[in-house]
C-alpha cells in the first residue's frame, strides 16, 4: 500500500494558501463541528487519546501538556504558537505555513477552543517574510469570513490570532526565550518551574505549540484518533515512560542528499529508508559518512558503525522515531531534520561550523554555555587551522559533558544541544579528529587569526 | 521636532490593542522604525520609548539583544542581502559563496557597498535548506545561489 500524505496533501495544489481552496477541501468543517458539538474538554481528551507528541523538538505529549492548565481559571490564557524554526537544517514548519497555513490557523482555533483561550499569538521568525505575509493573508480571510473574531460560526466563541515577528534569534525558540521575546524583553529563557502552563506569557497560564503540531491537531479532529494511531510506533512495553511515536510526521532532508525535499512519511522511518529512497541518495554517487538526525542540537550518527545485535546493520538503518537516535548516544529526534555529511567531508570542519553556531546563538545568561560554545568554538578553531593539540579533544568533550539542564548547569537546553553534537562527534570520529591533529591538516576554511572576527 | 513621522507613530499606536502591556509593541516597534529609516537612531529609541511608557534603556537593551537592528550611525543600504552559513548551506559551498559576494561587493560581511545599494550579511541557517546554498533578500528567500546567480542578483540590486 502506498501512504497518502495528509499533511502534505494540498501543498502542491494550486492556490492551496487559499480560504476558498481550503474550504472546498473540506477545511473549516472540523472547527465548526467542534464549536457544534464538542465541550473543550472533549478535544482535550481526544489530542490526548491520539498520542500526539509536539512537532517543536522536545516530543512532549501534546494533549497532557494541555492538562497542566489551572482549572477553572478565569483566564485570560494564551496560546503561542512556535514558528521560530531556526534548529539548522529543519523547513518543515516553514512549507505548512507557506502552502497550506489554513490548516495550521484550523488547527490554532481547534486548540485555542480546547484549552479556552481567546487569543493566539504566532510568532515567526523574521527570515520567513513570505510565509509571513502568506498567514496574514490567510488570517485576513478569516476575520472577513466570520472564522476569526467575535462570535464565531454563532457559537458564541471569540478568537483572535496575532502574528509577531523575530528578529533573527535561535534563541527565540525556547519556548521561555519566544515568551520574553514577546513581551518586548531580551530572549532570556526562564527558570523552570514555573512551566508556562502555570505562568506564561504575561504571567499568564499559556501553552506554546509548534506549527507541525497545529496541523495534526486539525487532521485529528477531522480524521479521528484511530487512523492517528494507524502510523508510527506504538510505546516499547519494556519502557514504562515511553508514549510511542505515533502518526505522520514530515522530515526534511539537507546536506549532501540528490534531492533535498520534506516529506510526509509514518513516523520510524530508517534513516537509510529516509535518504535512499526519498532523497535520492547520497550526492555525487558518494557514500554517507555521518548524519545529523533531527537537527544539529541532536548530534550525529557514524554511518559504519555496526548496531549492536542487529547483523549487518549500522547506525545509518536506526528508526527515526522519538526513540531511535536515543539508542545510539544521540539527543533525540530533535526536529526530524535529517542531514547527510558524505565521505568526503571533513568532521572536523563539520564540527566548526555546529561550534560557530551555538556560539553565536547562546544568549549569554548562563556563564557554562556563554563560555563552553566559546571554548568550543576557539578550539575547533585551533582543530582546523592545523594547530590542535592532543588534549583538545578530551577537553572539548569535558567542557561538552558540563553545559546544559542535563547535567544541571545552565537554565535551557540550548547548551545540551551545544554539547551533543561535541561529544557523539569526537567519540564517533576520534581516529579522524586525531589524525588532524597529528598530521596538523589545515583545513580549506580556515582563514588567518585577524579574520576570524565572529 | 520629532524623528518619527506621524505615520510611523500611529503604525505603533495601532498596535497597542493587540497586547496586555505596552513593552509587548517593542520589537514590532523596532521592525517599524528599522524598515523605514534603515537604522533605529537614539532619539528614535527615545520617541519608542515615549510611546510606550518605557525608559528608553528598556528600548535599547531589547533592541540590541537581537544584533539585528542597525544603530549608532551605522544604516542599513537599500537592500539587505544575507548569505547563509548553516550547515546544510556550507556542505554545499557556503563559504565560497560568502567570500564571493565579499569580494565582489568590496565589502565584509555586516558593511554596506558605498554605493548604499547593498548591505551584505551572514545568517545562521535561514530555513531554506532545501535549496542550499541560500539567501535571504530583505525577507525573502533565494535558493541554490550558485556564483551566477550571486552575480545576476547582485547586478539586479545595484540597479
Ligand atoms: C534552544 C532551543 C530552541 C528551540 N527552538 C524551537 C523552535 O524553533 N521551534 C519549536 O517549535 N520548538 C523549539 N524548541 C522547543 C520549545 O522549547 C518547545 O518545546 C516547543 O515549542 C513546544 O511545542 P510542541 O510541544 O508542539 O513541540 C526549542 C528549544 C530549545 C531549547
Ligand atoms: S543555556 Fe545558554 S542559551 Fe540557554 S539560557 Fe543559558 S546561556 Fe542562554
Ligand atoms: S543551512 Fe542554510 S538555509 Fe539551512
Amino acid at each position: 500500500m502506498t501512504f497518502e500524505p495528509t499533511l502534505l496533501a494540498r501543498v502542491n495544489k494550486p492556490n492551496s494558501p487559499k480560504l476558498e481552496g481550503y474550504r472546498a477541501d473540506g477545511g473549516y468543517a472540523a472547527f465548526e463541528k467542534a464549536l457544534k458539538d464538542k465541550q473543550p474538554g472533549d478535544v482535550v481528551t481526544q489530542v490526548k487519546d491520539s498520542g500526539l507528541r509536539g512537532r517543536g523538538g522536545a516530543g512532549f505529549p501534546t494533549g497532557l501538556k494541555w492538562t497542566f492548565l489551572p482549572k477553572d481559571h478565569p483566564g485570560p490564557i494564551y496560546l503561542c504558537i512556535n514558528a521560530d524554526e531556526s534548529e539548522p537544517c529543519t523547513y518543515n514548519n516553514r512549507i505548512l505555513m507557506e502552502k497550506d497555513p489554513h490548516q495550521v490557523l484550523e488547527g490554532i482555533m481547534l486548540s485555542c477552543y480546547a484549552i479556552k483561550s481567546n487569543r493566539a499569538y504566532f510568532y515567526i521568525r523574521y527570515e520567513y517574510g513570505d510565509a509571513y505575509r502568506t498567514l496574514q493573508a490567510a488570517i485576513d480571510e478569516c476575520y472577513a469570513a466570520g472564522i476569526l473574531g467575535k462570535n464565531i460560526f454563532g457559537k458564541g466563541f471569540d478568537l483572535d490570532i496575532f502574528l509577531h515577528r523575530g528578529a533573527g534569534a535561535y534563541i527565540c525558540g525556547e519556548e521561555t526565550g519566544l515568551i520574553e521575546s514577546l513581551e518586548g524583553k531580551r530572549a532570556w529563557p526562564r527558570i523552570k518551574p514555573p512551566f508556562p502552563a502555570v505562568e506564561g506569557a504575561f504571567r499568564k497560564p499559556t501553552i506554546v505549540n509548534n506549527v507541525e503540531t497545529m496541523a495534526c491537531v486539525t487532521q485529528i479532529v477531522r480524521r479521528g484518533i484511530d487512523w492517528f494511531k494507524s502510523m508510527g510506533v506504538p510505546p516499547d512495553p519494556k519502557n514504562p515512560r515511553d508514549a510511542g511515536s505515533y502518526g505522520p510526521k514530515l522530515y526534511t532532508l539537507a546536506g549532501h542528499v540528490e534531492k533535498p525535499i520534506c516529506v510526509e512519511v509514518p513516523m520510524g522511518i530508517t534513516c537509510r529508508d529516509l535518504v535512499e529512497k526519498h532523497g535520492g541518495g547520497v550526492w555525487k554517487g558518494r557514500k554517507a559518512k555521518s548524519v545529523n538526525p533531527g537537527g544539529l542540537s541532536m548530534g550525529f550518527l557514524d554511518c559504519t558503525a555496526p548496531l549492536k545485535g542487529e547483523d549487518g546493520k549500522t547506525e545509518y538503518d536506526i528508526p527515526l522515531d522519538f526513540n531511535g537516535p536515543g539508542k545510539v548516544g544521540c539527543l533525540g529526534l530533535g526536529t526530524a531534520a535529517v542531514t547527510v555529511i558524505d565521505d568526503q567531508t571533513s568532521m572536523v570542519d563539520v564540527l566548526h561550523n555546529v561550534c560557530q553556531f551555538f556560539s553565536h546563538e547562546s544568549c549569554g545568561q548562563c556563564t557554562p554555555c556563554r563560555e563552553g560554545t566559546g571554548w568550543m568554538l576557539k578550539i575547533t578553531d585551533r582543530l582546523r587551522r592545523g594547530q590542535g593539540r592532543t588534549e583538545d579533544l578530551d577537553v572539548l568533550v569535558d567542557v561538552a559533558d558540563r553545559i546544559g539542564i542535563i547535567p544541571g548547569t545552565t537554565i535551557c537546553g540550548l547548551s545540551d544541544g551545544a554539547g551533543w553534537p561535541v561529544k557523539t562527534a569526537i567519540r564517533k570520529f576520534r581516529k579522524e579528529f586525531e589524525d588532524a591533529i597529528r598530521t596538523g591538516t589545515k583545513s580549506k576554511h580556515a582563514k588567518p587569526l585577524a579574520m576570524a572576527a565572529h | 521636532m520629532s524623528v518619527l513621522s506621524d505615520d510611523i507613530r500611529s503604525r505603533i499606536t495601532a498596535l497597542l490593542p493587540r497586547y496586555p502591556s505596552k513593552q509587548a509593541v517593542t520589537l514590532p516597534a523596532l521592525h517599524l522604525v528599522h524598515d523605514e529609516y534603515r537604522t533605529v537612531s537614539n532619539e528614535a529609541i527615545v520617541e519608542i520609548a515615549g510611546l510606550l511608557d518605557l525608559h528608553p534603556s528598556e528600548v535599547h537593551d531589547t533592541m540590541t539583544f537581537y544584533e539585528f537592528f542597525k544603530h549608532d550611525g551605522d544604516k542599513l543600504g537599500k537592500t539587505r542581502l544575507w548569505v547563509c552559513r548553516g550547515l546544510a548551506c556550507m556542505l554545499r559551498g557556503a563559504y565560497e559563496l560568502q567570500d564571493h559576494c565579499e569580494h565582489k561587493l568590496g565589502v565584509k560581511c555586516g558593511q554596506t557597498t558605498a554605493d548604499g545599494k547593498i548591505t551584505l550579511e551572514f545568517a545562521e541557517c535561514i530555513g531554506a535548506c532545501d535549496g542550499a546554498p541560500a539567501c535571504l533578500r530583505d525577507d525573502v528567500q533565494v535558493m541554490d545561489v550558485t556564483t551566477e546567480k550571486a552575480d545576476s542578483l547582485i547586478a539586479e540590486l545595484q540597479r
